[in-house]
């Protein structure tokens, strides 16, 4: 932390971030992304990578088995709303619990090793939850299908009440769709990244980083390096699993292909976008990320040419066909170019972007948040 | 016994897919010390190589026939594929042997993919951190797949290997079982020789050629052989391309196995990383015994009286075994210590 | 009184003896160097008294303690810190973050979880780390990146840091290897200066001007084997010593 922090600072850094995002259906309106469905993604994503980033960003350990977490919560999520009811609350704390205790059993085990074979054993741990998750436990998962909520469950505290349509969360009568969705979600966000900011300024935020510079040094100053790097996992994996009780509570479905690798590939793109390492940047890469794939994957060769008719035919028809290449079915070429050009180019992500730009402009250290760059943990 | 020997044979060509492309990856991180996440997209780019001779291939001339007429009463067109027409039986033959034949498209593709990829990409990342290495060629990946499945569209493209060896043969009637319990396709046997044949000559290459002797010393020693003042950067670039061939390789001959999509290239990849782990980062023998084993394990996982005991154990032996080796023996089965360790 | 007791330490690497039965002992308050050739296994030495590597045989005590066996952070945690020959430090954090981290070390253990307090506002840990960094006159860099420093800052922010722990004893692994005659000279009367707190030190050094300067007795190790101890000027004119250094050119 090249600047100083204060507790002043920090709250108003805080309340600042949260009427940001909870005025977000206004502002972010006239790009049109104002509407709850888009908003509820900004928010659910922005607290996955949140707390992704307390363990790649501030220990350096690269996890590629996170979407794990992410299932785990969804399930546990649709379970805890079939057996107990439609609230949201107990849903979102039974799906910490599980998720916390998930992570604790696959960080033992794959925090015994570190670097690029760490990624590997939680990758392995990820794909076997995936597959299993498809195959063995369908009783649990219900397979391909997706576990759902269904009007025969007991849900003990809300089982009488009768309602005809889809069974939805509703928090003490309001539903979880819309607005009211994406305002539950935002508060969590809030939650979550208000004890984030603590981590970072806490001695186990200073403990996390050490881990991350020298591991070393840390064995002979007389600390574990282990219980740290794996209560970071755990709480780390806890965001994750609430995240995905989120995508539950706004939508009461939980499929397996939520857990797969590459919506853990997804977690480490949005992180290391807007920068590993820091508060925002995170956040700010999820939500880029889910507004262009919205954007570009509503896209089809109709508004393309709409968007370049301006230009004389012969432009716009090749500019047009490569185009649309990345838009529509092809935004995942978008996002993998994306991907290439921001770890060639820029590996501080865009809050790392921004710092420079500042620093042009200042000639003197800016003082925007710390931006660790994304070194790994070797 | 016989449903042992059954499984066995099911496993070895697996195997031989998943101890080819590990073998290039351990080649790429033993010498250059990049971990190529893009590795299965080789693969997944061999096999489109075989697509696309065949598609070629099978470009069809239409002619038609004025004095015979469909059931419709329409003119009967008569399709006949360019080749064929301009070859005669040559082109015939070569529509039937597409899959083998591709392999002569595919080397000089393949090498090209891989020269443009070292040069392109990978060199400018030999002294970054693995974790960058990691994303920047999973972001690679998921390029190549999508620029595939956008010429080749989402769905499997189906692939035949030459008739000749279409069928099955009936190996448990040769070996005194009872006939009709160990069928194995011959295209599978061609394809475990083919692994064999290339698996040999990459080890060949790098034990009977100077050029060889240089990367395994690069492989023992980066440092010191980058000292002698051996041009070690247009080595590695040479290395690259070669491990991108045996991979593509592998994908090309593997089509008539599976049939060709555009994610097959990460599907395999993840696996042939655990393989890697499994053999021991940076040694070529293991990568090579290591996929053979898990292989063979997949498959016996796979049988029904196993997995009546073990329900799903079909599913994650391969994770499974390496969390085991990875816990147990770090550097796993034939590693050098230390490989990778921070 | 003894602080620390080595008896009868062997280690061996493949075919090679790297120790062979290495009895050695440490007077509380003392200042230890141990000397010797290139190769005679000192840096082994040092690595089997603070656990970093496992003696085949034989034992090593702190006080009352076994040592043999312990973890490294343990063996830290009962008053044994550790200099490298290369400056270990957290490079990517500031030099006050650099001493908070063994001052907590010290006051809160092996681990603490503490994730939830600020440590800007703990100022028992700020103080005493500021107190350090001024008493090795990195005070005013405190801001700064660690890994921005000099090598003999380096140095200084590392003695820094295992002093903040207060530790009873203290390793230092040829503390002033690699550095200009002035930051020798500077490193030289830091070291005397904590002499004054009463931390033993063991001093493993190349650079004789050093261990003349500094050391209370000398041990002289030649291929895995004590040849000499005694006070400095006694081993000055020992002539197993000057053999084992090729004719004594160094001395």
């Amino acid at each position: 932390m090249a600047t100083q922090t204060s507790p002043m600072r920090d709250y108003i850094f805080f309340a600042v971030f949260a009427v940001a995002v909870l005025t977000m259906p206004v502002w972010l309106e006239p790009i049109g992304a104002g509407y709850p469905d888009l908003l509820q993604k900004f928010a659910i994503f922005g607290l996955f990578a949140t707390g992704f980033n307390l363990l790649f960003g501030l220990t350096g350990y690269l996890s590629f088995g996170h979407a794990a977490f992410l299932g785990v919560g969804s399930y546990t999520a649709v379970w805890t709303f079939k057996l107990l009811g439609m609230n949201p609350i107990p849903a979102a704390i039974m799906a910490v619990i599980a998720s916390g205790l998930f992570a604790l059993a696959i960080g033992y085990v794959s925090l015994r090793r570190s670097g690029i074979y760490f990624s590997i054993l939680t990758l392995a741990f990820a794909q076997m939850s995936y597959n299993l998750a498809y195959s063995v436990l369908t009783p649990i998962t219900n397979g391909e299908t997706g576990l759902r909520v269904l009007q025969s469950d007991p849900r003990l505290f809300d089982g009488s009440t009768e309602s005809d349509g889809p069974l939805l969360s509703n928090l003490f009568g309001i539903e979880m769709t819309g607005y009211a969705g994406f305002y539950f979600c935002a508060v969590v966000l809030l939650i979550g990244f208000f004890i984030a900011q603590r981590i970072f300024r806490s001695p186990f935020g200073i403990m996390l980083r050490a881990v991350k510079t020298n591991q070393n040094r840390m064995t002979y100053t007389g600390l574990n390096p282990r219980p740290y790097t794996l209560a970071a996992f755990v709480i780390s994996g806890m965001y994750a699993g609430l995240a995905g009780a989120l995508m539950c509570i706004t939508d009461p479905l939980a499929g397996a292909e939520r857990m797969q690798w590459t919506a853990s590939g997804e977690i480490v793109l949005m992180t290391i976008l807007g920068g590993a390492g820091t508060l925002l940047g995170p956040i700010f890469g999820a939500a880029l990320i889910k507004y262009f794939e919205n954007i570009f994957s509503a896209f089809n060769e109709q508004t393309l040419h709409e968007i370049f008719g301006f230009l004389p035919d012969w432009i716009e028809y090749p500019i047009v066909s490569v185009s649309s290449l990345f838009v529509g079915e092809g935004w995942h070429l978008t996002l993998g170019v994306l991907f290439m050009l921001i770890v060639i180019f820029l590996p501080g992500g865009l809050m790392e972007g921004i710092a420079r730009i500042r620093k042009l402009f200042r000639r003197k250290p800016g003082k925007a948040e710390p931006s660790g760059a994304a070194a790994p943990a070797e | 016994m016989d449903v042992i020997l059954l499984q066995l044979l099911n496993g070895l060509d697996k195997g031989g897919a998943y101890a080819l492309i590990a073998l290039g990856l351990t080649l790429i991180f033993g010498t250059l010390g990049v971990v190529n996440f893009a590795h299965g997209a080789l693969f997944m780019l061999g096999a489109f190589c075989a697509v696309s001779f065949n598609a070629l291939l099978s470009l069809e001339l239409v002619t038609i026939d004025p004095d015979k007429t469909t059931a419709w009463g329409t003119p009967l067109e008569i399709r006949t594929p360019y080749v064929e027409a301009y070859l005669g039986d040559f082109g015939a033959w070569l529509l039937n042997f597409s899959v083998p034949v591709s392999i002569l498209l595919a080397i000089p593709v393949m090498l090209l993919v891989g020269f443009v990829m070292e040069r392109g990409l990978i060199k400018h990342f030999y002294n970054r951190a693995h974790a960058d290495q990691i994303l920047v060629t999973f972001g690679l990946a998921i390029v190549l797949q999508e620029v595939v499945k956008s010429i080749f569209g989402a769905n499997p493209i189906p692939q035949s290997a030459p008739e000749t060896v279409r069928g099955a043969a009936d190996i448990g009637a040769v070996l005194g079982f009872d006939p009709g319990v160990i069928v194995y396709p011959y295209w599978r046997m061609v394809y475990l020789g083919f692994a064999a044949v290339v698996i040999a000559a990459v080890f060949a290459f790098l034990q009977f050629t100077t050029f060889g002797m240089v990367v395994r010393a690069g492989m023992a020693d980066r440092h010191t052989v980058g000292l002698l003042g051996i041009n070690i950067e247009r080595r590695f670039t040479i290395v690259f391309a070669i491990a991108a061939v045996v991979a593509g390789l592998a994908g090309v001959m593997y089509t008539p196995i599976l049939p060709p999509d555009y994610h097959m290239g990460m599907d395999f990849l993840v696996l042939s990383f655990v393989v890697v782990v499994v053999g021991g980062m940076g040694s070529l023998p293991g990568a090579v015994a290591a996929g053979f084993l898990l292989g063979i394990l997949q498959s016996f996982a796979s049988m029904n009286e196993v997995k009546a005991i073990l329900p799903g154990i079909d599913q994650i032996i391969i994770y499974l075994v390496a969390v085991v080796i990875l816990l147990v023996r770090p550097r796993g089965l034939l590693g050098r210590r230390g490989v990778m360790e921070s | 009184m003894e602080i620390l007791r080595v008896e009868g330490v062997n280690k061996s690497f493949g075919g090679l003896r790297a120790l062979n039965n290495v009895n050695f002992s440490v007077e509380e308050g003392t200042v230890h160097a141990i000397i010797g050739p290139n190769g005679a296994g000192k840096s082994t030495f040092l690595n089997c008294m603070i656990g970093r590597l496992a003696p085949d045989t034989g034992t090593v005590k702190f006080g009352d303690i076994s040592l043999t066996g312990m973890k490294p952070y343990e063996i830290n945690q009962v008053g044994v810190s550790r200099v490298f020959q290369t400056p270990e430090i957290f490079s990517e954090l500031t030099l006050l973050e650099n001493v908070m981290i063994p001052t907590m070390a010290k006051r809160d253990g092996v681990f603490a979880l503490h994730a939830f307090k600020r440590l800007d506002q703990d100022t028992e840990i700020v103080d005493q780390a500021l107190h350090m960094l001024e008493d090795v006159g990195l005070a005013e860099k405190k801001d700064s990146i660690a890994g921005s420093l000099s090598r003999g800052d380096k140095r200084r922010l590392e003695l820094a840091m295992c002093l903040s722990q207060e530790p009873k004893l203290l390793l230092l692994d040829e503390p002033t290897a690699g550095m200009s005659r002035a930051d020798t000279n500077n490193t030289i009367d830091l070291l005397k200066r904590i002499g004054d707190r009463g931390i033993t030190k063991v001093v493993i050094e190349h650079d004789m001007h050093v261990v003349f300067s500094l050391a209370d007795k000398v041990t002289v190790l030649a291929q895995g084997t004590i040849i000499a101890e005694g006070k400095p000027e006694d081993i000055k004119g020992d002539p197993r010593v000057q053999e084992a250094y090729l004719g004594g050119a160094h001395l």
